[in-house]
């Protein structure tokens, strides 16, 4: 429901960064979202392309790349994804982990010409 | 050409939660988060706090609302300092909007600031205010598989609220499962059974954020 905050601070990071690069035009944006976030993906896309108008990111497309949670277990040491819902460890059902990742959302990189 | 830039998208938000953090850290007040569903009795259980610390602490409110100024007037007539702010239509609260408000109180004669966030079980989570506590109403109406329903924020709750407990003999509400997924959810996450109406359970709970109020006031 805040994509359009998000869609501000997408356009936040990628456009002083491309304005380094002397570029023309920006192609694709990719970002690293993890699945513990409740972004949804259309809505960013709609909003983008709204907020990018008259910028140098205006018609670039949006690849998501989702990032499963992982855990580093302390009891078993089990190291690797659970599923969403299902906080325990996969191996040994202990719950007293860490969560490694799942909750990222940042811009990786962008594809520009 | 690819260009890698590797930069938070809500990092600004980031930020703002560590600069709210460092001021009230300097005025030793501290800041408590509230969130959960709309109806599951946000504003009662501050309101209820508020009765039983009001002469213990210096206690002031930030109600978050999409609209209008309900919540507000009801502290407000208790005689708490309180500021309405109002997203217009955003679903959550940002640190940008605590930072603004702190300016409306006067910090040095504040121990804590309770924040009703926006009624909602997903956004709120995502957003650092610059919190010391997190707190997660979930009412017995609501029904026993919203912590499997809305992993984040009960994952980063410091405590889970079971409020109108009262009511529980009149719905299908298994406590045990909601225990356990609390658990499993995050282990350090404390669960206290209340009901706003009955008073019941709420000194356990008012022990506990005294405590942690005066770990941050020294008081």
């Amino acid at each position: 429901m805040h994509e359009l905050s998000i869609v501000e601070g997408i356009l936040e990071a990628v456009i002083p960064e491309v304005e380094k690069y002397n570029v023309n035009k920006v192609l694709s944006i990719k970002l690293r979202i993890g699945e513990l976030s409740g972004v949804v993906p259309e809505c960013i896309n709609y909003y983008f392309d709204i907020a990018s108008r008259d910028t140098v990111a205006e018609g670039a497309k949006i690849v998501i790349e989702k990032v499963p949670v992982t855990i580093k277990c302390p009891d078993c040491g089990y190291d690797g994804v659970i599923k969403i819902g299902h906080f325990k460890c996969p191996e040994c059902g202990g719950t007293g982990f860490k969560i490694i990742s799942g909750k990222e959302y940042y811009v990786d990189s962008v594809e520009a010409e | 050409m690819e260009i890698k830039i590797v930069k938070q998208i809500l990092e600004w938000n980031e930020d703002v939660s560590k600069a709210v953090i460092d001021e009230l850290a300097d005025k030793k007040v501290a800041l408590i988060n509230v969130m959960g569903s709309p109806g599951a009795g946000k504003t009662s259980l501050i309101t209820q706090i508020i009765n039983r610390l009001k002469d213990k602490y210096a206690i002031g409110v930030i109600e978050g609302d999409i609209a209008g100024q309900i919540d507000a007037d009801k502290i407000d007539a208790m005689g708490i300092p309180v500021v309405q702010l109002q997203t217009d239509g955003a679903c959550h609260i940002e640190a940008m909007s605590i930072q603004n408000m702190l300016p409306m109180f006067d910090l040095d004669k504040l121990d804590v600031i309770f924040v009703e966030n926006i009624g909602n079980l997903v956004c709120p989570a995502e957003f650092n205010i610059g919190e010391d506590l997190r707190v997660a109403i979930l009412s017995i109406p609501e029904g026993d598989d919203k912590v499997e329903k809305y992993p984040l924020m009960f994952s980063t709750t410091d405590a889970l609220v079971l409020n109108k407990f009262d009511m529980l003999p009149y719905f299908d509400f298994d406590v045990e499962r909601v225990e356990k997924n609390e658990k499993d959810a995050n282990p350090d996450a404390l669960i206290f059974k209340v009901s706003n109406k009955t008073c019941d359970g709420l000194d356990e709970l008012i022990s506990w954020l005294s405590a942690k109020i005066s770990e941050k006031t020294g008081k």
